[in-house]
């Protein structure tokens, strides 16, 4: 086989790997904005500060540590133990659902009715917000996440297709990980919004606010409820890419990867996001493999935006999303 | 009544027999928050605690207090314009931008206003030229002595040859990373080596693409210019492939110990250039701990003193300070200006027995600024990470660049600014 053919092959791979990840990414956007028609601009943000919870409550950190040393003078940095890291999972996770309940209590509560350019705004400000408060409660440092996942070259993939090729495909053991947790999630989302009284009443909210309302169901229990899964997913996100370069502010701009993914799969749909991350994982590598050398490389941050902006003019819904019909 | 007269007439007559002395203000243009806080913490952390040490231990400079007040730029081009204008009316005496972006803003404006600026490993390379850049100081070391310093450790590694060896310049897409080029090109003809430049766009958190390429086209070494989480994903990436430590060289902006520490013990072998010292084992950190840490005066908590940029931060006001007492000495003033401070920096010789006199022998290289050389020594060594004992070591000398190569870079890209500026040069 053509040398040149197989470096396509193991590039394409690792592309899906990539929109997988991408994808995790995405799927929180899309949670919050099928369930109540807003862009959460805050969703990076949110990744950040899941991650950095995690980090923190497995490794002892005392929150506000920085602040309670320069105003009590005190020199304290942990508790002088370690979590478990399932037992730190949960803890994150619930404190994910405590960030869900402030929000609809504090923000959204305040802004039922109002425009969505409004309540988009006001994710702006959220994202501002945790972006000082995040580093404020466990510090600005590189935090080392270790949640015991295998990373590396995966040695199965690189010694069969070297047996079969003569080249050892790459395949990341960490984005090997991704892809299955990624697909559980997907199925547990699927499952939770067909066969449970919530999951139902949540798509009843997706369909029509008003209608839903009229039938009993408490439009401030699914905003927590949809804000707290978005919240899970943003932990789950974080672990992923925090894995990869450790947890720090800077994984807030992994949301610009779920943009052009957003724009390809459709703002509403999970398998969207799912679909756009693999179609833009996929076709950002092998643009960067195929002329990226042509143009000067590093193409992969506008490629995946011009992809998006082609699907656009053709389906400006996205892949998957729903037509919109405004009747005047 | 009387009493009272006279004990007025002594202190009207105080007064005016010992001067007003006001600080010596080095503003510190400082990114605590943002997503390069992890490096920006330390640096100015270290930046204070010196000048503090000196106030504290020594009474500052020549009996005259330092101050730093920071201003934060969030590593933001913009913001650091703003930190300049706004805090060049305290009396700043030179600038420290601390970021490369900033520092293209301030040339014209900090020349036309008088105030040096002060860049060590950052910021314009040829403004090493001080016949055309008469207010930019940027002493030891700048990129293109960095990227010469990574050839001749290769060199060395090869017997001093590197014929047919296939290099990679791995370098963030922008004008930082791209820097080294020109210097790695001509040196490449020089020396013979293959050069291929593989770009990372910012933020650099996806780069698989990259890492695939490197692993197919197998090159001897590869050099790195990072910033950010950049470096963290980059040797992340390094180790996955499997890609030879010790053969993954990183300019000083990608060594630090939070850029190593992700990866593991799997970065262990990771090399990084440096213009400065390493680790805590000089006396000054001793007495950092002693008056500053230890008496709660520290700027961060203490956790980074040692640490690679925190001793940078260290380094870079050792030198503001050092120069700050040679303007002293030369114009036989204690409060001197920002003019005055200019001089101090174009006229600053640094020993090595005066290193050892500041606790910092062997800390850095000894050099002489002059008119025409703003750039001193390039002199640069090379650190190893030891990922079990979660420590970096020199592991080289510093020793000098090539300047037959450098030298022409430098004079050319000056004369085109002076040409474009109509600078005339300074030095006669």
């Amino acid at each position: 086989m053509p040398e040149q053919l197989l470096f396509a092959m193991e590039v394409t791979l690792n592309g899906l790997m990539a929109g997988v990840l991408y994808a995790l990414v995405a799927l929180g956007f899309v949670l919050i904005f099928k369930a109540s028609g807003i862009f959460n601009f805050a969703q990076g943000m949110l990744v950040v500060f899941a991650a950095m919870t995690l980090v923190g409550v497995q490794t002892g950190q005392i929150p506000f540590a920085h602040l309670i040393n320069t105003i009590f003078g005190t020199k304290i940095h942990h508790f002088g133990w370690t979590v478990p890291t399932i037992l730190a999972i949960i803890v994150a996770g619930a404190a994910m659902v405590f960030v869900a309940w402030i929000i609809e209590k504090y923000i959204l509560q305040h802004l039922i009715g109002q425009p969505d350019i409004i309540l988009f705004m006001a994710t702006i400000g959220m994202w501002y917000f945790m972006h000082g408060f995040a580093p404020l409660m466990w510090g600005s440092e590189v935090m080392k996440l270790d949640v015991g996942l295998a990373q590396g070259i995966n040695e199965t993939i690189d010694t069969t297709t070297y047996n079969w090729f003569g080249y050892g495909f790459f395949i990341d053991n960490l984005d090997i990980v991704a892809a299955i947790v990624a697909a559980l999630l997907v199925t547990a989302l699927v499952l939770f919004s067909q066969y449970t009284k919530q999951g139902r009443a949540l798509r009843a909210v997706a369909d029509d606010h008003s209608a839903a309302l009229s039938v009993g169901i408490s439009l401030r229990f699914i905003w927590v409820l949809v804000w707290s899964i978005a919240g899970f997913v943003a932990l789950v996100a974080g672990i992923m890419w925090g894995s990869k370069s450790g947890v720090q502010i800077s994984l807030a701009e992994v949301a610009l990867k779920a943009l052009p993914v957003l724009m390809l799969g459709g703002f509403t749909s999970i398998p969207g996001a799912i679909i756009g991350g693999l179609i833009i994982g996929v076709g950002e590598q092998l643009f960067e493999f195929a002329i990226g050398p042509l143009v000067g490389g590093a193409t992969q941050a506008w490629f995946a935006y011009v992809l998006a902006l082609v699907f656009l003019i053709f389906r400006p819904q996205g892949l998957f999303g729903e037509k919109i019909i405004e009747r005047v | 009544m009387t009493f009272k007269r006279v004990a007025a007439a002594s202190v009207a007559a105080l007064m005016v027999a010992s001067p007003v002395m006001a600080d010596l203000v080095f503003p510190s243009l400082s990114y605590r928050t943002g997503p390069f806080a992890a490096g920006g913490i330390p640096y100015a952390d270290g930046f204070a605690d010196y000048m503090t040490l000196l106030n504290e231990r020594d009474g500052g400079i020549g009996g005259v207090a330092v101050s730093t007040p920071e201003c934060e730029t969030a590593y933001n081009t913009e913001k650091g314009v703003e930190c300049y204008e706004a805090t060049k009316g305290e009396g700043a005496l030179a600038y420290n931008p601390l970021s490369t972006g900033i520092t293209y803003q301030l040339i014209p404006k900090a020349t036309a206003d008088d105030i040096p600026l002060y860049t060590p490993g950052y910021g314009r390379t040829s403004a090493a030229n001080g016949n055309v850049f008469s207010h930019v100081f940027n002493f030891p070391a700048n990129y293109w002595n960095g990227a010469s310093a990574a050839i001749n450790h290769v060199l060395d590694l090869n017997g001093g040859d590197l014929k047919g060896k296939k290099i990679v310049l791995l370098h963030f897409n922008g004008a930082y990373g791209k820097e080294p080029i020109p210097t790695l090109t001509k040196l490449g003809e020089k020396h013979g080596y293959d050069l291929t430049t593989i770009p990372i766009d910012y933020p650099g958190q996806e780069q698989k693409a990259q890492w695939l390429q490197i692993r197919r086209e197998k090159p001897d070494y590869v050099l790195f210019w990072g910033w950010g989480v950049m470096n963290q994903v980059a040797i992340q990436e390094a180790a996955n492939i499997r890609y030879p430590m010790d053969q993954f060289i990183g300019v000083w902006w990608s060594g630090a110990e939070h850029d190593v520490k992700p990866a593991g013990e799997k970065a262990t072998g990771y090399k990084a250039m440096t213009f400065h010292g390493v680790g805590s084992d000089y006396p000054v950190f001793g007495d950092l701990q002693k008056y500053v840490v230890d008496a709660g005066k520290a700027a961060g908590d203490g956790s980074n003193v040692g640490t690679v940029i925190y001793n940078r931060g260290v380094y870079a006001a050792m030198m503001l300070a050092e120069a700050a007492k040679n303007a002293q000495e030369i114009h036989g003033v204690k409060d001197i200006t920002s003019a005055q401070m200019r001089d101090g920096l174009e006229q600053l010789e640094i020993t090595n027995a005066r290193m050892a006199e500041l606790g910092m022998e062997g800390f850095g290289p000894e050099f002489k600024v002059s008119c025409a050389n703003h750039g001193g020594p390039g002199a640069i060594a090379i650190q190893q990470w030891d990922g079990a004992a979660g420590k970096w070591s020199l592991i080289t000398d510093f020793s000098g660049s090539d300047m037959d190569v450098i030298q022409p870079l430098i004079d050319a890209d000056s004369a085109a600014y002076a040409a474009e500026n109509k600078i005339d040069p300074q030095c006669n």
